[in-house]
């Protein structure tokens, strides 16, 4: 008898986030038990009490760094993680707890807590990669479960994921669909926003709202002028941009420039 | 004197980050603490100065696992602002996709996060091992549920369709065709699931719980209703504030929501089944009583059942829906926004959830609250952990941890939902 193969170990993390993107792999109802099947779940505690220590071969995190006690414990999850990729908007850019990102924490916290001074938390919700060296960052909020099953499938085998870097306008061009603003007049983010979902808010018949985040090299000042022709005002235009990905360097860019005292319309 | 202290510094298989700690001293339960680490993530601070029709959007990511909940409280709390009705077939949808997160959402509970317990498993896949076929099961039904949320929705998670007013689009009769014949299969894994858990072994425990649920005239309820509870509460929703108050409890970090006398209650399939039981579907009915469930069941145990029986009752409600179904001329209903407050409270899976904001002359939010089902709950589940403990305190070590961990799961805490809103501080003795 050969000895079989040790089977790649498998982890799950949270930091700040809803849940919404690991549960995006229990959601895979019919891959499942297949994918458990092929690797050890080694750490998962959304889906199982069982923790093997030790080292990773995959480490999936979700979730942005907002505490102290965080940024440390993701250091320490890639010292032990062989390939670390980030899941979802939280974890590459922040997601929307980045909002704070633009104001005081201070007064974020007074408006909800009693006693904010026990509040542990930084005045900032980066991402993942602003802390530790990331392999793979998979986009969206949530992230795609197709792309998901394809990210572990790839790294499994070894091979870099087929995640396409194209906007969603393409995603809608490849679905037939009509384009909304062309035909409506309704304001999208599609051109500026990487693709994954299959341009899925187009085919409900409303605009992107960019939960993906900019694609790679993004014109996000010419998209917000033919907005504003369409009838965006400055402080819609400055919320289009901060949402989900508030603070992906495109998209805070192109938000600052209609914060009020940049305003140039 | 000896004191003991139990402790799980991690809870698995409940969403979002928890943790738990049990003090006994000299054979005596002294405190039960369900502590709850994740870091605030502050929404109710920065929905100030949004759109109010952003708010469904938005508030969805406070939760992956019950985003259709959010969203449609949301969306009820601004239309009360705005002063808009909507019915009909918009109506009528959004109960339909309400129907799929119930089925979603208690799949995911009852086979993957709870069953495991019951039959001695860390975990679903382990548990696939031996029992495939149930989990199978519990997948297939899980993804009935998806389908539903998906189809209307656009997607299973944060689902893009849902607007103030109504949808974006609707769908048309045939694509809801399709739907109806995954749902009449999803049917018979309910009434299978009804049966399946109703052969586990439950301890006895019985409490005395307030129970508090929505209640409407005709309807099991999803959407719409007045607070009633079954110690003679029944108000409207827009008194919710009245009625109930987070308060401070001595030695404990922790603001619970608590009734206006201080007393704890419980929200959440429990009680909503305590509360409307016929209002059930008649065959939701019958499996209840067939498992052995009275019209009221006040094991915590045995909610494992009612979630079961409402996972039924959600593919009975999602068929008629979609056998009465008629397009709309329009997808959503004229929203003009206008100054005021609005209060919304909706059956998330896990119990009521209420959203109320105040809105400007621009339509932007100047103050919102949000009040999740397990942070009105975490005064119950603490309570019954101080009860339990109690009869367990020879077990060994682990199997205690073990018991305490179920106690709690058999609420099927979401901690992601109640963190943003717990007051809390935390303490890192
Ligand atoms: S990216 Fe969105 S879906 Fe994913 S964890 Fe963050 S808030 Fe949830
Ligand atoms: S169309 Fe845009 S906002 Fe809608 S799901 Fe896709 S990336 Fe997200």
């Amino acid at each position: 008898m050969t000895p079989t193969p040790r089977k790649p170990r498998l982890a799950v993390w949270k930091f700040a986030s809803c849940d919404g993107c690991q549960l995006s792999l229990l959601d895979c109802e019919d891959e499942l038990l297949d994918i458990a099947a092929a690797i050890d779940i080694a750490y998962f505690p959304e889906a199982a009490r069982g923790v093997i220590r030790g080292r990773y071969d995959l480490s999936l995190v979700e979730g942005s760094v907002t505490t102290a006690h965080d940024a440390e414990r993701i250091r320490d999850i890639r010292a032990r993680s062989r390939v670390l990729v980030t899941i979802g908007a939280c974890a590459t850019a922040g997601g929307i707890q980045a909002l704070r990102n633009f104001a005081d924490v201070r007064d974020y916290a007074a408006a909800v807590y009693p006693d904010p001074a026990h509040i542990d938390t930084l005045a900032t919700s980066t991402p993942i990669a602003d802390h530790v060296p990331v392999d793979f960052e998979l986009r969206g909020c949530p992230v795609s479960k197709r792309q998901l099953v394809e990210t572990i499938a790839a790294h499994l085998a070894g091979r870099r994921p087929v995640v396409p870097a194209h906007s969603v306008c393409i995603e809608c061009k490849l679905r037939g669909l009509t384009c909304v603003m062309v035909a409506r007049g309704t304001p999208c983010l599609g051109p500026v926003t990487q693709a994954g979902c299959g341009a899925i808010c187009p085919a409900h018949d409303r605009g992107c709202y960019g939960c993906f985040g900019p694609m790679e090299t993004p014109n996000a000042a010419a998209l917000a002028e033919r907005a504003r022709e369409l009838g965006l005002g400055q402080d819609e235009l400055r919320r289009a941009f901060r949402s989900f990905n508030a603070a992906a360097p495109a998209f805070r860019e192109e938000s600052e420039r209609h914060d009020d005292q940049n305003d140039q319309g | 004197m000896t004191t003991r202290t139990i402790k799980v510094d991690y809870l698995a298989r409940v969403e979002g980050e928890g943790a738990f700690k049990v003090v006994v001293r000299d054979g005596a339960v002294r405190s039960a603490e369900l502590k709850i680490f994740e870091p605030p993530r502050f929404f109710e601070s920065f929905l100030r100065g949004r759109a109010a029709i952003e708010a469904p959007d938005l508030t969805a990511r406070i939760c992956g696992i019950c985003p259709v909940a959010y969203q449609m409280s949301a969306v009820h709390a601004i239309e009360d602002a705005f002063g808009i009705t909507v019915d009909g077939p918009i109506r009528a949808l959004r109960r339909l996709i309400y129907c799929g997160e119930w089925i979603e959402s208690h799949a995911l509970h009852v086979y993957m996060l709870h069953a495991p317990d019951f039959l001695g498993y860390d975990g679903a896949i382990d548990m696939a091992r031996d029992h495939a076929e149930a989990v199978r099961r519990g997948l297939m039904l899980k993804k009935a549920g998806n389908a539903i949320v998906a189809l209307i929705g656009g997607r299973e998670i944060h689902p893009v369709n849902i607007r103030v007013g109504g949808f974006y689009r609707v769908p048309r009769r045939r694509e809801l065709d399709p739907l109806a014949e995954e749902l009449k299969r999803a049917r018979d894994l309910a009434l299978e699931t009804v049966r399946w858990v109703a052969g586990f072994d439950f301890p006895d425990s019985e409490r005395d719980y307030a129970f508090v649920a929505l209640r409407h005239p005709h309807e099991y309820p999803f959407n719409e209703g007045r607070i009633v509870s079954n110690r003679g509460l029944d108000i409207p929703v827009s008194d919710f504030d009245r009625h109930f108050r987070e308060m401070q409890v001595a030695r404990s970090t922790a603001l619970h929501s608590r009734m206006a006398d201080g007393s704890s209650y419980l929200v959440g399939p429990l009680a909503r089944y305590a509360l409307n039981f016929d209002r059930l579907s008649p065959p939701a009915q019958e499996a209840a009583r067939e498992s052995g469930l009275g019209p009221v069941c006040s094991n915590p145990y045995r909610g494992i059942i009612v979630r079961a029986v409402e996972i039924l009752h959600a593919c009975d409600e999602a068929l008629r829906i979609i056998a009465d179904y008629a397009e709309p001329d329009r997808p959503h209903v004229a929203v003009e926004p206008r100054p005021g407050i609005g209060h919304g409270a909706t059956e998330a899976p896990r119990g009521l959830l209420f959203h109320r904001y105040e809105i400007d002359g621009d339509g932007l939010i100047t103050a919102a609250r949000i009040v999740p089902p397990t942070a009105q709950n975490q005064a119950s589940i603490e309570e019954d952990l101080a009860g339990h403990v109690g009869g367990f305190l020879d077990l060994p070590k682990t199997e205690l941890q073990h018991k305490c961990e179920q106690t709690i799961r058999n609420y099927d805490p979401c901690i992601s939902c109640a963190t943003h809103f717990l007051k809390l501080r935390i303490d890192r003795e």
